[in-house]
């Protein structure tokens, strides 16, 4: 083991190449510049949950207990605007998409290096717009910016907000085009698309529908820009603007957006349940062609978002039933990977835990959609306590634990070194029963009608607002744990070899970490993905 | 219901019960899927654990009557939610033809509500049980939401627009109102209550009531005070007698029908419709009457009608 | 290996230039489909909003200047034709006639921009029509009117600053074409901006006959 150590320590690989700031800020590396992003999604991130944290202490209590409407709702805008588009978004595409996807394709690196390195500086760019905000008073149009609302009747910082999410969007698009283009040229000899790791087909799908998407993101916020700095009437019908058609053009992003976020998250769970499991993915195919489904059918349903708008019931009936379409995929997805485990070699590592942790939870929230793509059901439920407890039962009970298995997973590859696995598992579990306790009450208090964006409520809601709360700072602490072992890790944890799980991938025949040029010359492939069968692969 | 521990609020409704159902039906879809997952992966994790480092895990490629069947399961479960949804829907989207229209409108950060007879509400609404209330609304500011859990009903309120809701309480009591469309600061408190009373008890209250004179005095007295009659009743502008949710011949050559989106419009913007036949002289009142003062007018435009006719929606 | 010598500068990520060609296309092809994403939006706006204010919109139309539009257009499809032209010398490895090509594009280029911004909608500023800043259009359908030139500058704007840019490129390309950077295995770059320029030019295409030419004139 020490000899390991020093071993990986006077190898040269892309982490030591340089140690000068101007190596790290000028990189064209993908790897480096996922660690790039890791650092800066990792501070968004505490930055949004202490605003969550603030918003679950606050409701303790029916009429507040901590902090005036006025600032809550702000609490609510900013967890919304950084969350979404400054963490979850990028969150796996930016960290792990930026490592991994050169490698998983047996590639130097992606088709457009500088292009990748301008992607994070304009998410800075977005990120320190959207900070300004937050530092300067805040926004408090909600993540959703609906209008007249946000473009005539509020004085915040609504522009640098709006400004930020714009800038940020770019990163998105320009992340997206690298991956296209990457995965459809640069793929080693021998590696077919269908012998490419299901996590490439998850990022392909994702990239696809940043590509598609976030543009109408953009001309929807410079719509509200417009409308915002010269009074005109796109929006406000006091000056003949329709105030649903924001909603049509925000929606068609926003929603095949959750998909960019949930996507790439699914991707992780296959390359996960595959190496601890010691098994190819069951259905391979189907698993593969159900991302690309996803991605379609989410272009087609934003109208969910709209059943009790005042919109037409037929549009309703329409975006009912197509809503019902793109949850079969997923449904398809979660048979695939449970019956994987059927008959397979499975340990407990942590990165397993979170992907049956997500599996669980995913199905659970999942199936909730279907609760809001009911037309009579959602009009009971439609922005209430319901919608909070489903999408963070997707995002946090899905995504961000698919995100957390895939950085546990990748840690050794990416950093080099071993985190504590113990300390790993526990900080899982306490996340997992955190978690649970925090929004599975939401799902009661919405039926019971708790409308959602709401500083006070009704007394009679206090008690699953309290459980609420409690189980909010389990899960905070949840999330502090696995910050302190990874630093340790980073500073002084054991050195991996180059495949501590045994795991199948182009990735893990090269060192930990990786040499910056990944491989010394291309990989030719010859097998499946995930080809367990053969020969017995052994741990170290 | 539960005695302690409510898990949904109190059925209050005539479409309640049937939402609910529904949502017991879903709930167990939920529970059942989740559970069968999360026992069938318990059972797999602890009966494939990995005992020593050699163990083999047994490679299947797939099995393609399995995918057959657990994507055709799924599919006709939410083919049959599908319908069952939007069937009810449909029916609770159509208010009966008897029923009482009240109406709404919202703003920053209250609720105005008027009664045909010319009651005004603010932040409360009083309607007898057992009789069927259509609530026509529009906002003075930015989007609300009228959402009413005890009923099941909820629909956005929009400025610029009538939307509306129909609801026939079955209980008497008071049940919350929520304003369900983050509104600014105090969306929070943008709270009102249903009270519903036995009908002579809501006679009572009616008749005791803060009144002025009905929805269409009123708006008759506004269609004299605005001048109206000087072209409407002189043959220089459209006659308005029976024109309630008719169509209406437009000079572009298309029809519309005259209904409460159409008369609001036709008094805000004149020149966005013209009809065949008269030339585009109508001066705009806007800014010159309120929402209400509209809903008061559309409702004396309206009683020159021989009958309603279906309520527009 | 990369390749060492300037002019080919085979990036480090690929294999060979035959890939790296490959990729530069799709890349620029995948970066056109966000483009129509983004238009498609602002188009979509604007046609709905026609439909919803005909009138106002059929008034605003007459106000623009449909001669220089014309004109413009013109222009814009004949620096098309000197592009291709570019191309096509870059392809045969003729460095002059790549020269001058670049540069006629980049002038008419130019001259687009200039009419725009100096004749058109100068004027449009000097006749109270810039919505937001000294809008005193009147009439019946003002309000519309006003809608209208929101949408016609938003969407003129937005294609003059992508015009910009592909003046930019132009301008690096020039400079490279002087200095024989191209030639009939190094030509990648040219025909990216190609694409980029025709797209651009098809965008106009589209902006034209819907802003300028609603609800016929005679």
């Amino acid at each position: 083991m020490a000899l390991a150590a020093v071993d990986s320590e006077t190898r040269r690989n892309y982490l030591n190449a340089d140690y000068s700031i101007k190596s790290w800020l000028l990189t064209t590396d993908h790897k480096r510049i996922g660690l790039l992003y890791l650092a800066s999604i990792t501070l968004f991130f505490f930055v949004g949950g202490s605003a969550a944290v603030l918003m679950r202490l606050n409701l303790l209590e029916p009429n507040g207990a901590l902090i005036e409407p006025a600032a809550y709702n702000k609490l609510f805008s900013m967890h919304g605007i950084i969350m979404v588009f400054f963490f979850m978004i990028p969150s796996i595409p930016a960290v792990l998409g930026n490592f991994l996807v050169p490698m998983m394709i047996g590639a130097r690196d992606l088709a457009f290096p500088r292009l990748n390195l301008l992607s994070w500086y304009i998410f800075m760019l977005g990120g320190a717009l959207a900070m300004y905000a937050v530092v300067s008073g805040g926004v408090d149009t909600g993540w959703t910016f609906y209008t007249p609302l946000s473009t005539t009747y509020l004085n915040t910082h609504v522009m640098s907000a709006a400004l930020g999410v714009f800038v940020a969007g770019f990163s998105s698009i320009l992340t997206g085009l690298n991956f296209v283009v990457t995965i459809h040229k640069m793929r080693a000899p021998g590696m077919t698309w269908f012998r490419m790791p299901l996590f490439l087909w998850a990022i392909y799908a994702t990239s696809i529908i940043q590509i598609l998407g976030t543009p109408v993101l953009a001309v929807t916020l410079t719509l509200v820009a417009l409308e915002r700095l010269f009074h005109v009437g796109v929006f406000d019908p006091a000056v003949g603007g329709d105030p649903i058609l924001f909603q049509h053009l925000f929606w068609f992003y926003s929603h095949p957006a959750v998909y960019i976020m949930i996507l790439p998250s699914m991707g992780v769970v296959s390359e996960l349940v595959a190496c601890f499991a010691k098994k190819r993915i069951f259905g391979y195919s189907f698993v593969a062609f159900s991302s690309l489904a996803i991605a379609v059918i989410s272009f087609l349903v934003w109208g969910h978002h709209m059943f009790v708008s005042g919109q037409s019931i037929y549009a309703g009936i329409i975006f009912s039933a197509l809503s019902f379409a793109v949850a079969i995929p997923s449904a398809i997805k979660v048979f695939n990977w449970t019956a994987t485990l059927y008959k397979g070699s499975i340990s407990y590592h942590a990165p397993m835990l979170y992907a049956l942790g997500f599996i669980g939870l995913f199905t659970m929230g999942g199936l909730t959609g279907l609760f809001l793509a009911t037309l009579a059901v959602d009009t009971h439920v439609h922005d209430t306590y319901f919608v909070v407890a489903h999408f963070h039962y997707i995002m946090v009970g899905g995504a961000v634990m698919g995100y957390m298995g895939g950085l546990h997973f990748w840690w050794p590859k990416i950093i080099g070194r071993l985190y504590p696995d113990g300390w790993a598992r526990l900080a899982a579990a306490i996340i997992f029963f955190g978690f649970n306790l925090t929004f599975f009450p939401q799902y009661i208090l919405g039926y019971l009608g708790m409308p959602r964006r709401y500083a006070v409520y009704p007394p009679e809601f206090q008690v699953l607002n309290v459980m609420s709360s409690a189980g909010a700072s389990i899960l905070a602490v949840g999330y502090l744990i696995p910050l302190v072992y990874l630093i340790w890790s980073m500073l002084r944890g054991p050195a991996a070899g180059p495949n501590p799980w045994g795991a199948k991938g182009l990735e893990w025949t090269t060192p930990s970490p990786p040499a910056t040029e990944n491989f010394e010359s291309p990989p030719v492939v010859t097998e499946e993905a995930y080809a367990y069968g053969a020969q017995e692969v052994s741990v170290g | 219901m539960s005695q302690g521990f409510p898990l949904r609020p109190e059925q209050a409704s005539t479409i309640a019960r049937g939402v609910d159902h529904l949502y017991y039906f879903l709930t167990a879809i939920d529970l059942f899927f989740t559970a069968l997952i999360f026992f069938t992966i318990l059972a797999f994790v602890l009966r494939y654990r990995r005992r020593s480092e050699k163990q083999q895990a047994t490679q299947i490629e797939g099995h393609i009557p399995l995918e057959i069947i657990w994507t055709a399961i799924p599919l006709g479960l939410v083919v049959i939610i599908f319908l069952w949804g939007t069937s009810l829907f449909i029916r609770n989207s159509r208010p009966p033809a008897a029923a009482t229209e009240i109406f709404v409108v919202g703003k920053q950060w209250m609720w105005k509500l008027q009664h045909p007879e010319g009651v005004e509400e603010i932040n409360e609404l009083h309607v007898p049980v057992n009789q069927p209330i259509k609530l026509t609304m529009t906002s003075e500011d930015v989007i609300h939401d009228f959402s009413v859990p005890a009923f099941r009903v909820k629909k956005d309120v929009v400025p610029g627009m009538y939307t509306s809701l129909w609801f026939e309480a079955t209980k008497t009591g008071t049940f919350h109102i929520f304003c369900d469309q983050y509104c600014g600061a105090n969306h929070a408190l943008m709270r009102g209550e249903v009270i519903v009373m036995e009908p002579t008890a809501y006679e009572q209250w009616l008749s005791g009531g803060r009144r002025g004179e009905s929805m269409v005095q009123a708006g008759a007295k506004l269609y004299d005070q605005l001048s109206c009659i000087t072209c409407h009743g002189t043959g220089k502008a459209p006659p308005l007698l029976g024109i309630y949710n008719k169509p209406v011949k437009l000079t572009n050559g298309s029809t519309v029908v005259a209904d409460d989106a159409y008369l609001r419009e036709s008094v805000l913007y004149p020149s966005a419709k013209i009809v065949a036949g008269y030339p585009p002289i109508m001066p705009t009142y806007k800014g010159q009457v309120t929402e209400e003062q509209l809903l008061q007018l559309i409702a004396y435009i309206r009683s020159l009608s021989p009958q309603e006719g279906k309520a527009s929606k | 290996m990369a390749d060492s010598h300037a002019a080919s500068a085979l990036a480090h990520q690929f294999e060979d230039l035959e890939q790296q060609h490959e990729a530069v296309s799709l890349g620029m092809w995948v970066f056109l489909a966000t483009e129509v994403m983004f238009f498609g939006g602002l188009f979509a706006g604007y046609a709905i909003y026609r439909r919803l204010y005909l009138p106002g919109f059929v008034e605003g139309s007459h106000l623009l200047n449909v001669a220089l539009g014309a004109i413009n257009t013109g222009v814009l499809i004949c620096s098309s034709l000197t592009m291709a032209l570019a191309v096509r010398a870059a392809q045969l490895g003729k460095r002059n006639a790549l020269v001058t090509f670049l540069i006629l594009t980049l002038a008419l280029g130019l001259a687009f921009i200039l009419t725009k911004l100096t004749l058109e909608w100068r004027h449009d500023y000097l006749e109270g029509l810039a919505p937001g800043l000294n809008f005193t259009h009147g009439g019946p359908h003002a309000k519309s009117v006003e809608l209208f030139f929101c949408f016609y500058f938003l969407m003129t704007g937005v294609h003059a600053v992508h015009m910009m840019v592909g003046v930019g490129i132009l301008l690096v390309l020039v400079v490279l074409a002087w200095k024989g950077s191209f030639g009939p295995t190094r030509y990648n770059a040219v025909e990216t901006a190609g694409l980029y320029w025709h797209f651009v030019d098809i965008v106009w295409i589209f902006l034209f006959p819907l802003l300028y030419l609603i609800g016929g004139r005679y």
